[in-house]
């Protein structure tokens, strides 16, 4: 992932961090000035008067499913999806086929990543080989491979045995990993279909309660502190694992929390209908936990959005609720919800988000060239999102290979519209067309 | 009414006109010939995922009364399995030109899915999908309380009944079909489990009696009717998951015998929905006791089954959808 020598680019007016009007001047992959005085002669100028400029967003919570699955999603396309969004780092989650649970295989996702070029696609390794949460993986050779993997993860499975877990926690002290947790207990979700709630009992499908989400994130922050260890908390979606999680800062415990687009807005309401779109992992909850999860991500208490982008083809959505897989497209309505749910509402500011959905995310997966400020001398990894480009969501008009969004005719108030990666555009929104002069 | 999928979305005068149809379709089956022409040429089929004799033959025999066609398609197994989907089952169906599809399938929702995903463009009826409803079964159910306990039934409810419902009513969809028309058709609904056979939420609904024990109940309230929920054998014990330590304390602290018949009122019934596990649920006393009408439910499960392919497929509408 070499630095790409461009054409200087020069985006006027922009409105950074969404409070303060400046130039951004981008030569040799690098932000070389914030006054568009400076710009040297036959630089491409863009006119971004009403948009707002962010550090490069990265997700630390993507499914590419190559290799093994390339029907609902390939590198390419995967990467393609997350440049629209506004990405310009994504971390590849492990549950491929094969597992990325080997130095090989990261080394081959990170490569095929690199090739495309739209992202930099950072693997995450498997905790255990396979995911079969019995034995660790050879997290250090993954770590020390060129993949350089910090982010471990069965996700889709939790590393449920408490000592496994220990030891993954104490291991990856090494080389300054953490242990991301899927956290969900096996037993008390067995066969389960959607959240455990009065919807659930209407439905008549089977609870996945909260307790099973927020038992293990209360072991796992107690075994974090135990070991003195950094925990990282996947796609936390309840109102009590906001108040775990709450705790153990307060204890001082080196704990990390994501939340993602779809429980920041979705409820269990949604599932009414069996549509499966709507089935996901954790499932979607209700309004109460849609209210503490916004309050947490607002407070701190939550560190990041990520999208768990979980692409799935038409045969694993268009079937019988039981029959279908869990997850949901998102990286290119993150931006839109983050936008509708906790900037429009007074929640957080644009620089909050910048945070949220840059520098604390790279900061976890440990990313050193991305989440980096808008100023002189930095990569110049930049998102900028028109606030009010007001869009309606058309599941098919995705880069993604699969289709299978929640989000289908949800109204939302804005989106990326220009991706840049190391000074290169590789976004750049149809709405724009000529713009770039 | 262009599908019957269950009976929360179901309107009282819906329901009703469905019993009162029942009715009319209950007095035709004691003719010397029973079959009437009313559905000729019309084509139902009865598309079952999982096996369940009794309700397939049930719908079945409604169907030939009426002089449909009937295909009986049984697909056993599921997409996961690697079966064919139900998405192309319900295409397969249209292109044969299915006026009706009467569904039982292992996922909750099913029928749901069927009606309303596109695949297919007849009417819907649901005959069980997973742990969510059986409408035809609560109806049955309530028509044959009505028959007994309402005088001049015609046009009626069950307005101010006691039922009692007892047993897995976590997992039964017959459970959940029943205590949302014994609601809509004004009875008092009394449920008796465990607290691990009960679902999310039960114990707090306000319109709802719930009692751990069926003499709590006994106590509590004089009833009118007792519906007694088969009992799962291989669902209930061991391995960790059990809802209950043994058949034994299940039929200790939840079975019908004699002596708790015998606190009922007089006139108080004792349904069934079958097949019973006679000495776990219900005492063979009870069970053949003259206040037992569980064959009558039998019979009138043709009865319903008719009026409601009658209602969907005659093109005369229910008042309402």
């Amino acid at each position: 992932m070499s630095d790409t020598t461009t054409d200087a680019i020069v985006i006027t007016n922009a409105s950074l961090y969404g409070d303060t009007t400046a130039d951004i001047v981008i030569v040799d992959g690098r932000i070389s000035s914030l006054d568009r005085a400076d710009a040297p002669a036959g630089a491409r100028t863009f006119d971004a008067s009403g948009l707002v400029a962010l550090p490069g967003l990265v997700d630390i919570h993507t499914h590419l499913r190559e290799p093994g699955r390339e029907d609902a999603e390939t590198i390419e396309t995967g990467s393609r999806s997350a440049a629209q969004g506004g990405f310009v780092a994504i971390h590849a989650m492990a549950n491929t086929t094969p597992t990325a649970d080997t130095a090989g295989v990261v080394e081959q996702v990170a490569s095929r990543g690199a090739e495309v070029g739209l992202v930099d696609v950072f693997p995450v390794g498997a905790v255990t080989v396979g995911l079969e949460g019995t034995q660790l993986s050879e997290m250090g050779a993954m770590a020390n491979s060129r993949a350089k993997v910090r982010m471990f993860s069965d996700d889709g499975k939790c590393v449920h045995d408490p000592v496994l877990m220990r030891r993954a926690l104490e291991y990856v002290k090494t080389f300054d990993g953490v242990i991301a947790q899927h956290a969900q207990d096996p037993r008390l979700t067995e066969g389960s279909q959607m959240h455990e709630g009065l919807v659930s009992t209407e439905l008549g499908l089977a609870g996945w309660p909260a307790v099973a989400e927020e038992s293990i994130i209360a072991r796992d922050v107690l075994l974090a502190e135990h070991v003195g260890s950094r925990l990282h908390v996947c796609h936390l979606s309840t109102a009590g694992s906001v108040d775990i999680i709450r705790w153990a800062k307060a204890k001082g415990i080196d704990v990390t929390a994501e939340v993602m687009p779809h429980h920041l807005l979705l409820t269990d309401e949604s599932v009414r209908g069996y549509d499966p779109r709507f089935k996901v992992n954790p499932p979607l909850r209700t309004q109460k936990d849609v209210d503490a999860v916004r309050a947490g991500l607002a407070d701190g208490t939550i560190d990041v959005v990520a999208t768990d982008h979980a692409p799935h083809p038409d045969e694993d959505k268009d079937c019988e609720w039981a029959a279908a897989a869990m997850g949901m497209i998102g990286l290119e309505t993150a931006v839109g919800i983050v936008q509708k749910t906790m900037v429009d509402t007074g929640a957080l500011s644009w620089r909050d988000v910048a945070r949220v959905m840059s520098t604390t995310p790279a900061r976890i997966g440990r990313d050193d060239q991305h989440g980096r400020p808008l100023e002189v001398g930095e990569p110049a990894n930049v998102t900028v999102i028109d606030p009010k480009a007001a869009w309606t969501v058309d599941p098919t008009a995705t880069a993604s290979r699969s289709n299978n969004s929640p989000f289908g005719g949800i109204a939302l108030p804005g989106r990326a519209v220009v991706t840049i990666l190391r000074g290169r555009p590789t976004h750049i929104d149809d709405s724009l067309e000529g713009a770039f002069a | 009414m262009k599908h019957l999928l269950g009976t929360q979305d179901l309107s009282r005068e819906d329901a009703t006109l469905i019993l009162d149809t029942t009715a009319q379709m209950a007095a035709t089956q004691e003719r010397e010939i029973r079959k009437l022409p009313t559905l000729r040429g019309r084509t139902v089929v009865n598309l079952f995922f999982e096996d369940s004799t009794r309700t397939r033959i049930s719908f079945e025999a409604a169907a030939k009364r009426l002089s449909a066609d009937v295909i009986n398609f049984s697909a056993k197994g599921s997409s996961l399995s690697k079966g064919e989907s139900l998405k192309d089952t319900a295409l397969t169906l249209q292109a044969m030109g299915a006026d009706a599809v009467v569904i039982r399938h292992w996922a909750s929702g099913a029928a749901d899915r069927l009606a309303q995903s596109g695949w297919m463009h007849g009417a819907v009826l649901n005959a069980g999908d997973g742990t969510h409803q059986h409408p035809t079964q609560a109806l049955l159910d309530a028509f044959t309380m009505r028959r007994h306990l309402v005088a001049d039934p015609d046009g009626k409810g069950l307005d101010g009944l006691t039922v009692a419902i007892v047993g897995d009513v976590l997992h039964s969809r017959v459970a959940g079909s029943n205590i949302a028309l014994l609601k809509t058709l004004g009875a008092n609904v009394v449920v008796v489990a465990p607290p691990t056979l009960l679902p999310f939420g039960m114990a707090a609904r306000e319109d709802i009696s719930v009692h751990y024990t069926l003499d709590d109940a006994l106590d509590a309230h004089d009833l009118d009717a007792i519906m007694m929920l088969r009992v799962q054998r291989e669902r209930m014990t061991g391995g960790g998951s059990g809802f209950f330590p043994s058949p034994e304390e299940y039929t200790r602290l939840f079975g019908l015998d004699r002596a708790r018949m015998d606190r009922m009122p007089e006139h108080a019934i004792i349904l069934h929905p079958g097949p019973m596990n006679r000495g776990l649920e219900i005492s063979a006393e009870a069970a053949d006791s003259p206040r037992s009408v569980i064959v009558e439910q039998v019979s009138n499960g043709v009865a319903v089954r008719m009026a409601s392919l009658y209602l969907l497929l005659s093109g005369e509408e229910a008042p309402s959808e």
